[in-house]
């Protein structure tokens, strides 16, 4: 029995790269990767933690890292607030529900439009377009803060909702991994469809979208984090502070922490804090899956 | 009219490819392409955001290397030190992590995964409000009561006020938060090799795990190889905001955590000299090309 057991897991049929089972073999890795693991937690578990202390412990001293009664003060502290500037922090949080949502939605549509014209059409230009997208690849947006910042003054997009929109609609990565994941959907299928009669409109939205369902999610995704997590936009390009989302009032929370309101400040930013990073963590477990099937065609020739 | 006709014609062969792409190609123009020229013509000229700008020819860049000891003293060595190590560095882990990753079973595979990518969506601004009281210069901050503790400092130090540890920090803090999609682009890329390659191999005598990465793994997947390197590299000059963020002011104390791109803003939001600012962004660019080429040259796929 015991002999059993231990064949069980020491075999060849575990070894090697993505093993069905446990293998003593694998041992060696766990102990590398509990206690990385267990380092690069850290700061996260600590949002969580201090997110619910009440405020003497979060002054303790000596300080402790687990939070002991927790309490939800924080949150209502958080909500029952005012900016400075007099906005009440639930519209910071609308604002940035509302421009992630558009900024999701319409990122899917126009980097998988562009995508199906990368991958299935047919024009003169194809190879050039998507070398260019590609080069784009490596483009570092806050390299060119200040004539960005030009261009959108030029454009009266200053202190506009689609401020928040726009320019993240230009996104190389996404259009990347798009394209190459629809590459791997075979022609026949669309030329089959092409046979029926059916129009390039009708392909896009019949065939081609629910097939690049996983590569959609990754897009999602990718794009709900440059959403959600920005603060820069609403510094740079707003004045109204009824347009500034709530990652905005976050970064002011922290700036401003080191003032008087030192106190009641810290528990609302743990607050806030969590509320940025949880959507984050949650749409990834979910799509997780997805993600990692268009990853597989994520190379770079 | 021929004209005509033949525009018809490349209407109708190529007209709704060009309609697919429209609303991309523009947002790519306005906001990718227009600003890169923008950056590289005011690079040559005078520009204070009051007047027009005027052209000066080279008289930026000659500034720059000639008479900017902030940058030829602080700025470019920070750079540099923070790219290497945090670039280089965080790819190499983000590689090896990967291929750990690849030999347990998928459940715990996907668990790790999750960890380890979990600092990468987390943004800047509700990290700070953590390394701000992780690192906090008093002695209710986490780092100096846990040393404190300990006995191997005796005073509480100012960390992220001070120009010896700041940089520490911020390579620490970046290095965290860098298991991005080239980490999981790499982890893929690993397990989509075909293990009859290391049964073969094996068969043909190699015995090392090393040998197997060297040999077989790596260049199998030189295509993710090469798209997790371009990730990291733009992930490593995006995150140079962190020294700002951490110490709360540009410039950094001392110039101790001052990277290229503070440098940019501090003339370009701060003096208003968006001139010399653009011709800083356009060395920035040229930085982040050269080491895209050189990425490129180790992982092309020959073909």
């Amino acid at each position: 029995m015991r002999k059993n057991w231990f064949r069980r897991f020491s075999g060849v049929r575990n070894r090697g790269i993505n093993p069905q089972g446990f293998h003593i073999s694998q041992l060696k890795f766990y102990l590398v990767l509990l206690p990385l693991a267990a380092f690069m937690l850290l700061p996260i578990v600590f949002i969580f933690s201090s997110a619910f202390k009440p405020p003497d412990e979060l002054f303790a001293y000596p300080p402790r890292f687990f939070v002991v009664n927790p309490t939800l003060k924080n949150f209502t502290d958080l909500f029952s607030k005012m900016s400075s500037s007099g906005v009440p922090v639930s519209r910071y949080l609308f604002n940035s529900i509302v421009i992630t949502l558009v900024a999701v939605a319409a990122s899917i549509f126009v980097s998988s439009t562009a995508a199906y014209a990368l991958s299935k059409k047919r024009f003169k230009l194809k190879q050039t377009l998507f070398a260019v997208n590609t080069v784009a690849l490596m483009f570092v947006p806050i390299a060119v803060t200040i004539p960005r910042f030009l261009v959108i003054e030029r454009l009266n997009l200053l202190d506009t909702f689609w401020v928040h929109i726009l320019p993240g609609l230009a996104m190389p990565v996404g259009l990347f991994l798009l394209k190459q994941f629809m590459d791997s959907i075979p022609n026949e299928v669309i030329e089959a469809a092409q046979i029926d009669g059916a129009s390039d409109l009708q392909i896009y939205w019949r065939i081609i979208l629910p097939m690049i369902r996983p590569a959609i999610a990754t897009i999602a995704i990718l794009t709900f984090q440059a959403a959600w997590n920005n603060a820069e936009t609403s510094t740079l390009y707003i004045n109204t502070e009824s347009l500034k989302t709530f990652a905005f009032y976050l970064s002011t929370l922290t700036t401003t922490a080191t003032g008087a309101n030192a106190v009641a400040g810290q528990g609302i930013a743990a607050a806030a804090a969590l509320i940025m990073f949880l959507p984050n963590l949650i749409i990834f477990i979910f799509l997780q899956s997805q993600v990692m099937s268009t990853m597989s065609h994520s190379g770079l020739k | 009219m021929p004209g005509r006709t033949s525009l018809r014609k490349w209407l109708y062969k190529e007209g709704n490819a060009y309609g697919f792409l429209s609303i991309y190609a523009l947002m790519f123009f306005i906001f990718i392409v227009v600003p890169v020229l923008a950056a590289f013509l005011l690079s040559f000229t005078f520009f204070d955001t009051i007047q027009l700008p005027r052209f000066i020819g080279l008289r930026n860049y000659i500034t720059l290397i000639t008479q900017d000891d902030t940058f030829m003293k602080y700025v470019l060595p920070n750079t540099i030190q923070f790219a290497v190590i945090v670039g280089p560095g965080g790819y190499a882990l983000a590689f090896l992590l990967a291929w750990v990753l690849a030999q347990l079973p998928k459940i715990p595979r996907t668990l790790f995964a999750l960890i380890l990518y979990s600092p990468s969506m987390t943004s800047g601004v509700a990290m700070a409000v953590v390394w701000k009281t992780l690192f906090s210069g008093d002695q209710i901050g986490y780092l100096n009561s846990f040393l404190m503790n300990l006995g191997i400092v005796q005073e509480p130090i100012q960390w992220l006020q001070s120009p010896d540890y700041l940089m520490t920090i911020m390579i620490v803090v970046t290095l965290w938060s860098s298991m991005g999609i080239g980490f999981l682009a790499m982890l893929a890329g690993i397990l989509e090799i075909n293990p009859e390659l290391y049964e073969a191999a094996a068969l043909d005598g190699m015995s090392s795990r090393w040998q197997e990465i060297f040999y077989i793994t790596i260049p199998s997947m030189k295509p993710q190889m090469l798209f997790g390197a371009v990730m990291a590299i733009v992930g490593t000059f995006q995150a140079g905001a962190i020294g700002v963020t951490l110490s709360g002011s540009n410039p950094t104390p001392q110039y101790a955590g001052q990277l290229i791109v503070n440098h940019i803003e501090d003339y370009g939001f701060l003096r208003y000299e968006m001139g010399y600012a653009a011709a800083v962004s356009v060395v920035l660019l040229l930085m982040v090309l050269f080491f895209t080429r050189l990425s490129n040259r180790l992982f092309a796929s020959e073909e």
